[in-house]
């Protein structure tokens, strides 16, 4: 027994040290004590004030480019092989249910061709489903199983970009994660604590960014109307007509007559950031992915003293002509400012996002609040506490300090839990430390209750510890092994803040069988092992 | 101190009462969902746009809802907080028809308050609702002419502090006089007199907004009621398995009993349900079965030596039993959660109300729902067996368990 008693008690001193030490580090002085807490246990955006953001990616839009580009080398392959065809369009569905119903339709290739277009397009665009409509005409759809991996990897990518993107800033905390069950919503949540100005915020992620480089066909117009009445009041096929953004100069209106399908997009794009030639005039470099590289390598070969626009969500940021063949770097020479440059390297950067986001849900918490929230809450629990400790020390006398010094060292396994999962602390956690707290003083109750019970019964005080805490133990695993059950559904079909409560509550549980069971019982030993012959226990 | 030493109440005599009590606070519960053509939601669950502001004097509910009703499409509600702790602070709601108004409609509602109550066309920032940045750009310049040389890092300590004093209680976002920031390390009167040229004190602070999507909204309100359905059904089955069928059934309904009354004072108290509020309910959830486990647990463990005693007398021995405890541990939970209630300040409002309502109907469902539920089974079996007699081919093998006279209240 002694030496089961030693053995157990160096098991809770470890766990205890090991809960320190998440929780407050090696503290070497107070100041130190009080940043290494702050660092440990993050409070979260309700608690502690900043911005909350939910966001759609716009998957469609992914799937979209990614039938462009097959329309694109579709006709390439078509011309090379001699095989005619009258039209080659995709329909343009605007919402993320309808991503898998993006079709490109194929029509009027005539039926003594047919076979070879059937070969080619299998042999080139395997990803792709064909399907006869008539004799001359096909539509294509993508596989199931690459839409499934296209639409993943869109919002992992918008995951990462965002992220980049907010890092550039220098924002110490933030949090960028997909969100929504099994990614099927193509939800990202973005949390950023201690951020004051949403508009700010929004301003870092850029709201929809679609960035293209396309041909200028002709341009700068005054106005639309100008533009239009240059080409006869009808536009030439597959382009069309984009203002540019004013630059500050007082120009005016800028119209310019661009190509509808981009050279390049924001896929191919890298990096970029502005620069000085040397002639000490701003520019801004750019690199290329391999694919975007080879690409526009090709093009601007082709269109040397050609025009070309930086088109960010239909509007124009920047027209550059092309001197020269650009491969997987480039730059754009002869802006005005630093600040010129800078902005177009932040909008060739910013057009990365694969795919377009809409906004679902913003909430910005006034620091005010969360530091008044904390204030009061914060109070109010020690005053609950309080309460709770003195009830308990009435009513259970000296076993009642084996309960309360049970109920610390639960709370301190749960902070620690917090810091080790470096999880934050929000309301619904809280919720669940609460009913934690319930629980464990019900435990608690539950034991001391039992042994009172056996101790009237006429048992001797050794006997009547271990029958109440024997026949405590079963009612106490079925209420807690309940509450795992309800934890377990809880976090499989909630969603955000129902998660948290029931993975707070689970820590808590087992905290709490350990601390109750456990380290009471241990306690309890240390009393009862000095005196093998107590007659009454101070219960 | 013990406050019950070995009582013995005859709980279950009282049941009926209890269940009418019971069945009038559903039933009213229900009725006033329905009168006010179903539950008042708050912004999460909506969708929406809620902004909580902070006045420097009671606040002018019809004057900001005019203004707002000018600007902002849709239904607005201007509601005061009767919380002691939140004087002064006013919750203005506008409806969001859709998704892509979200970006539009904060910016709205704040321009209206500034043109309202601020002064914009002074030209200056208002510093209550300035962010850190904002200040910090408007006051780089002015303060390097007023001959107060500070670097980057300074400057941006500078304003953190400033800020933080004006965040924290008892200002809580609302300075009303510049002078009251001399009391910040490191300001002197020359700050003062550039704060004073460039910036201007509103009488109101934004202190959250929140804007949630309506379908956004009505996704996570389906989601929160599907997964404390799942959650309770897995308790179901688990209770099941560990005692008898009825038991689970029994508990569950005990449990769906006390969330059902709660959500009905919150209807008959007009109280929005958000997402604080459904961790309230599965946290009284947990609680309510909680409190019905330890006593079906006694009863369990009674029915092992009280085999020829009605199930009746069973059940009152296990609430005797276990009354010292739950008077104890609800009691104390009680005493937390009333702190909360009191102290915990506007937030944590509508969750500890939640929870003050759930422990008390949460403690007595156990002992008058779900104990008579398993009682009125059992009963109900008990008398159709004798109704039906002892069959022969089943009496021997009835008469071979050692519950004889009734077979259907074995435990396992």
């Amino acid at each position: 027994m002694q030496k089961n008693l030693t053995a157990r008690s160096v098991i809770i001193i470890v766990i205890i040290l090991v809960c320190a030490f998440g929780i407050i580090g090696f503290p070497k002085s107070t100041a130190d004590l009080k940043k290494n807490w702050d660092n440990n246990i993050r409070l979260g955006l309700d608690l502690k004030g900043g911005s909350h953001l939910v966001l759609q990616v716009q998957v469609q839009d992914a799937v979209k480019a990614e039938a462009d580009i097959v329309i694109n080398r579709l006709k390439e392959d078509l011309k090379k092989q001699n095989i005619s065809w009258t039209s080659i369009d995709r329909n343009d569905p605007q919402r993320v249910e309808e991503a898998d119903d993006v079709t490109i339709t194929i029509k009027g290739v005539p039926a003594t061709q047919s076979s070879a277009f059937r070969n080619l397009v299998n042999e080139r665009d395997s990803d792709w489903v064909l399907t006869t409509l008539n004799s001359t005409d096909y539509s294509m759809k993508m596989k199931p199983s690459q839409l499934v991996d296209l639409k993943r990897d869109t919002v992992e990518r918008t995951v990462q970009t965002i992220g980049n993107r907010i890092d550039q800033y220098g924002l110490a905390e933030k949090s960028v994660q997909q969100y929504g069950r099994a990614g099927d919503q193509y939800q990202v949540l973005v949390q950023l604590p201690g951020v004051d100005d949403p508009a700010r915020v929004k301003e870092l992620i850029g709201t929809a960014a679609v960035l293209e480089v396309t041909d200028v066909k002709d341009g700068p117009f005054p106005t639309r109307d100008a533009g239009l009445s240059a080409h006869g009041g009808v536009l030439p096929l597959n382009t069309k007509l984009v203002k540019a953004l004013p630059r500050g100069g007082g120009e005016g209106e800028q119209w310019y007559l661009v190509g509808r399908s981009p050279v390049i997009t924001g896929r191919d794009m890298r990096n970029a950031r502005s620069g000085q030639d040397e002639f000490r005039k701003w520019e801004t470099n750019f690199s290329l992915s391999q694919d975007g590289g080879k690409l526009f390598g090709q093009y601007t070969e082709r269109n040397i003293g050609n025009r070309l626009a930086v088109v960010l969500d239909n509007s124009i940021v920047s027209v550059a002509t092309i001197q020269s063949k650009i491969e997987d770097s480039g730059r754009i020479t002869g802006l005005g400012s630093d600040e010129e440059a800078t902005d177009l390297a932040r909008y060739l950067r910013s057009g990365s996002l694969p795919a377009s986001v809409v906004y679902l849900e913003e909430r910005s918490v006034g620091p005010s609040l969360g530091a008044d929230s904390i204030h009061q809450g914060f109070a109010a629990g020690i005053a609950g506490l309080i309460g709770v400790v003195a009830v308990m020390l009435v009513y259970y006398k000296r076993s009642g300090v084996n309960a309360v010094l049970a109920l610390i060292l639960n709370a301190v396994i749960l902070l620690a839990a917090v810091s080790y999962f470096h999880a934050a602390l929000t309301l619904p956690g809280i919720a669940g430390i609460i009913l934690t707290i319930g629980m464990a003083v019900d435990s608690n109750v539950l034991i001391f209750e039992r042994i009172r019970e056996e101790l009237r019964a006429g048992k001797a005080v050794v006997a009547a510890v271990d029958a109440g805490f024997s026949k405590a133990f079963l009612t106490i695993v079925d209420t807690h092994v309940t509450t795992v059950v309800s934890c377990a559904f809880l976090f499989l079909f909630g969603e955000g803040p129902v998660q948290g409560f029931a993975i707070t509550l689970v820590i808590g549980l087992l905290a709490n069988v350990f601390t109750a069971v456990f380290v009471s019982r241990t306690i309890f030993s240390y009393e009862l092992a000095g005196h093998r012959q107590m007659e009454a226990l101070s219960i | 101190m013990e406050l019950f030493k070995s009582t013995n109440f005859d709980f279950l005599r009282w049941k009926w009462p209890f269940i009418g009590a019971s069945l009038v606070l559903s039933a009213a519960g229900i009725l006033s969902i329905v009168v006010h053509g179903g539950l008042k939601y708050g912004i999460d669950f909506k969708g929406g746009a809620l902004m909580t502001v902070k006045f420097a004097y009671p606040p002018p509910d019809d004057k900001i809802r005019s203004a707002m009703s000018q600007k902002v499409k849709g239904e607005i509600s201007v509601q005061d907080f009767t919380d002691p702790a939140s004087v002064n602070e006013v919750a203005i709601g506008t409806e969001l028809q859709e998704e892509k108004l979200l970006n539009v409609n904060r910016q709205t509602m704040a321009d209206v308050l500034t043109a309202t109550f601020g002064q914009p066309s002074s030209g200056k920032l208002d510093f209550n609702n300035a962010s850190t940045q904002q200040l910090i750009d408007r006051l780089r310049d002015p303060l390097a002419r007023a001959g107060v040389a500070l670097s980057q890092p300074q400057l941006e300590k500078l304003v953190g502090d400033i800020l933080n004093f004006r965040n924290t209680p008892p200002r809580s976002g609302l300075v009303t006089d510049f002078t009251q920031l001399s009391a910040v390390p490191g300001v002197n009167p020359a700050i003062i007199n550039t704060l004073k040229q460039e910036c201007y004190l509103a009488p109101f602070n934004i202190r959250n907004v929140e804007m949630v999507g309506p379908k956004v909204g009505a996704e996570l309100r389906n989601k929160a009621v599907l997964a404390t359905l799942y959650a309770l059904a897995g308790m179901l089955v688990y209770i099941a398995f560990r005692f008898e069928w009825i038991y689970g059934l029994g508990a569950v309904i005990a449990c769906f009993h006390d969330t059902i009354i709660t959500i009905g004072l919150f209807s008959l108290f007009n109280k929005d349900i958000d997402m604080t509020v459904i961790a309230a309910l599965l946290t009284l959830v947990g609680y309510s079965m909680n409190d019905t486990i330890v006593i079906f647990d006694r009863i369990r463990e009674n029915l092992k030596f009280m085999r020829r005693e009605p199930l009746e007398v069973v059940m009152n021995r296990a609430v005797n039993q276990t009354l010292s405890r739950t008077v104890m541990t609800s009691g104390l939970t009680f005493l937390t959660v009333i702190a909360l209630f009191i102290w915990g300040g506007p937030v944590l409002h509508g969750f500890s109300f939640a929870l003050v309502c759930g422990i008390i109907v949460g403690t007595y469902s156990s002992v008058f729902v779900a104990s008579p539920i398993v009682l009125f089974w059992h009963n109900y079996a008990d008398a159709r067996k004798r109704r039906t007699g002892p069959a022969p081919a089943v009496a021997p093998a009835q008469r071979a368990e050692p519950v004889r006279n009734r077979p259907t209240r074995a435990a396992k």
